[in-house]
């Protein structure tokens, strides 16, 4: 790893961490990207109570490069919706750089969306007619910005991620790590506070992986907040940060060192 | 901007499935076109109706005075009728009294007609023509033209002369392959020479206008046309101006209801028609043909609206996880329902722009190949436009709020 050559940002320390998802009520000062205060998600499916999420307090600073692991149902596609302000939480608050995010209606939620989060999915999710550019467009699009400034500002982020010579092909015309690639780059058009990407890796190979791996690394030395849903400790090793869920509960935050040490035979055993 | 990017999707769409899009557009392409259709040719028929046939059977600033009108368009009550049958005819007597109330510089003429058998020796049988006697000024106020030959003189017109004008018709049945000017045709066991051949003037609705014969009024055909010979037809006065219409006919009123001594409050027992009179039905015609062109177009027009909202509801499924992505990247309810409207509409005004090209067609077709006429009324392009424009937009309202309500989630988790 390249890393040792960069100075790190210092990750926040659990006490800090403390201090400010336990003031409930309280708007927590700008260096804090995403304060959860006793986040519940319920689900009503059909009488039976869902219980997705049961209490969550997580805090991320500005610049930090987190990971979000957790086995399937552990609820981290659910805190990952929420973070994403793409659904809002049943109790406790949602902190988005100093807005309270878990009171918003929905047209606010879109306006938050598009101005503090860049999405990346696992599997894209591309406009299949549309052009790399014409993809990279969009958010720009709904952020009400002049055609010609669109294309300049797309075309610059298509460079951010070395795709300039395939601006003008459709995703069915790009591999795997490309689309991911034009995927990055429409996440970063709109300068978001965070990047919010879901399983990044899930539908490339471990080559390709490693490779958007390195972009996802690149940015955060750059000084860009990133967010990883994960459940692959191998993957989610590359995050400076490591947060575990476990049926709906956090169930452990730690720095990247202590987690390869505590999972080094997950991490392994996937290597070999 | 969205608009423009709207459109531009619409547009993709449609060029990316074309049968699908044309299925979708028939409804409001037959509906637009049949609207375009329908109303053209009641255009044209109207147009035709004021300038050339009415024009050709009453002159321009002018009126008739008849005894009851010829022209009847639409109910007349049967107790309307039995008061026309009751009526004093018009005489020859009449008529000098007229003349002289009419303001100077008044053109006037006097008409008697009937269907007559006539006949030539160069044709086999009779052949049954419309015969006018006629005095004064009757082919400048009718506007008719003569081809070859020559006018009936006043001499002609004074004595009674046997000479007729006709109509190309005439000259085609009885003189066939002829030069007919010189030559004779017979009416009533008399002869008559032809000084004259007419213009041809047209047909309206399958009646010719050409097969006529005129003679002068003095002349003896007279008595063949109505029971009693001294009966005038129709007494035609033609005023220079539109403003000395009025006026005219009040002097002729107030001559003819001495002449037929009734009391103030009696009403008159003779017509004064104008062209204007003879219109108004056809006005009235006219918009109940109008509304019936727009009534019949609509249900093709609402089968299309039903079609296009499928289309679209389909459109949304078919597309859940594009407008879960647009709402990830910050698209609004609103932005999403604009999206689908303006496809909705644009898929719906493609579809009318074809149908008034096919309208149009079809009005031209038809002028061509029957006799009714037909013009492309400007208005009727507009409103084709906007009728489709309104059927997309109130069909696109309920597939476009089905897309804009999706729950981001759920529409991105759809495969």
């Amino acid at each position: 790893m390249s890393d040792s050559t960069h100075v790190e940002a210092p990750l926040s320390t659990t006490a800090e961490r403390q201090a400010v998802t336990s003031q409930a009520g309280v708007t927590p000062s700008r260096d804090w990207v995403i304060v959860t205060r006793g986040i519940k998600r319920e689900y009503d499916m059909g009488g039976e109570i869902v219980r997705a999420l049961r209490g969550v307090d997580i805090a991320i600073r500005r610049n930090e490069y987190v990971a979000i692991m957790g086995p399937s149902g552990s609820g981290k596609s659910t805190l990952m919706n929420i973070v994403g302000c793409l659904d809002t939480p049943t109790a406790g608050e949602y902190w988005l750089n100093g807005s309270l995010v878990s009171a918003m209606k929905d047209d606010e939620l879109a306006r938050i969306r598009n101005k503090e989060i860049g999405f990346v999915f696992q599997t894209f999710n591309l406009l299949p007619r549309a052009t790399a550019l014409h993809n990279v467009e969009l958010p720009l699009v709904y952020a009400g910005m002049s055609a010609k400034q669109r294309k300049e500002t797309a075309a610059h982020a298509l460079d951010r991620v070395q795709l300039t010579s395939r601006m003008h092909h459709k995703p069915n015309e790009l591999s795997g790590g490309q689309r991911q690639r034009v995927a990055i780059a429409r996440a970063l058009v709109n300068n978001p506070s965070i990047l919010l990407a879901d399983e990044p890796t899930g539908n490339l190979d471990s080559t390709t992986s490693f490779e958007i791996m390195k972009v996802f690394e690149q940015l955060a030395d750059q000084g860009q907040t990133v967010i990883m849903v994960t459940h692959e400790a191998d993957i989610a090793a590359h995050a400076r940060r490591v947060v575990a869920l476990h049926d709906g509960q956090v169930s452990s935050d730690t720095r990247r060192e202590h987690f390869v040490q505590e999972n080094s035979h997950l991490i392994e055993a996937k290597k070999g | 901007m969205l608009f423009f990017e709207s459109i531009r999707l619409a547009l993709n769409t449609i060029r990316a499935q074309k049968l699908k899009s044309f299925f979708t557009l028939l409804g409001v392409c037959i509906g637009v076109m049949f609207l375009i259709a329908v109303v053209s040719i009641v255009e044209g028929m109207g147009r035709y109706m004021e300038q050339d046939l009415i024009g050709k059977l009453i002159g321009i600033n002018s009126f008739e005075l008849r005894h009851r009108p010829n022209i009847n368009m639409g109910d007349v009550d049967p107790s309307v009728w039995e008061s026309y049958r009751r009526r004093p005819r018009l005489y020859r007597d009449d008529v000098a009294p007229v003349i002289e109330a009419l303001p100077d510089g008044t053109k006037w003429a006097i008409v008697s007609d009937n269907n007559l058998p006539v006949s030539s020796r160069y044709s086999s049988g009779p052949r049954n023509a419309q015969v006018s006697a006629v005095d004064g000024d009757f082919f400048a106020i009718r506007k008719f033209v003569i081809a070859e030959g020559r006018d009936f003189t006043p001499q002609e017109l004074a004595m009674g002369t046997p000479v007729v004008i006709v109509g190309p018709e005439v000259v085609k049945r009885l003189f066939p392959g002829l030069s007919p000017v010189g030559r004779e045709l017979k009416m009533g066991g008399l002869p008559y020479t032809i000084v004259g051949v007419l213009e041809t003037q047209g047909s309206a609705f399958g009646l010719s206008f050409d097969n006529q014969v005129f003679a002068p009024w003095a002349s003896p055909v007279h008595r063949l046309l109505n029971r009693v010979p001294t009966i005038v037809d129709a007494v035609i006065v033609q005023v220079p101006t539109a403003a000395q219409m009025t006026e005219a006919q009040e002097r002729v009123r107030q001559v003819m209801r001495v002449r037929h001594k009734l009391r103030p409050g009696q009403p008159d027992n003779f017509s004064l028609q104008t062209s204007e009179s003879a219109l108004a039905f056809w006005n009235k015609l006219k918009r109940y043909l109008v509304l019936a062109g727009i009534a019949l177009p609509a249900i093709g027009l609402v089968v299309g609206a039903i079609v296009i909202m499928n289309i679209m509801l389909v459109a949304v499924a078919e597309r859940t996880r594009e407008i879960g992505i647009r709402k990830a990247l910050g698209a609004r309810r609103a932005d999403i329902l604009s999206q689908f409207l303006v496809e909705a509409a644009t898929l719906s005004t493609v579809g009318a722009a074809v149908g008034i090209a096919l309208g149009v067609g079809l009005a031209k077709l038809i002028s061509v190949v029957s006799p009714l006429p037909a013009t492309v009324a400007p208005w009727s392009i507009v409103v084709g436009v906007a009728l489709g424009a309104g059927v997309g937009i109130i069909s696109g309202v309920y597939p476009a709020s089905r897309a804009s309500r999706l729950d981001p989630i759920a529409a991105l988790r759809q495969e």
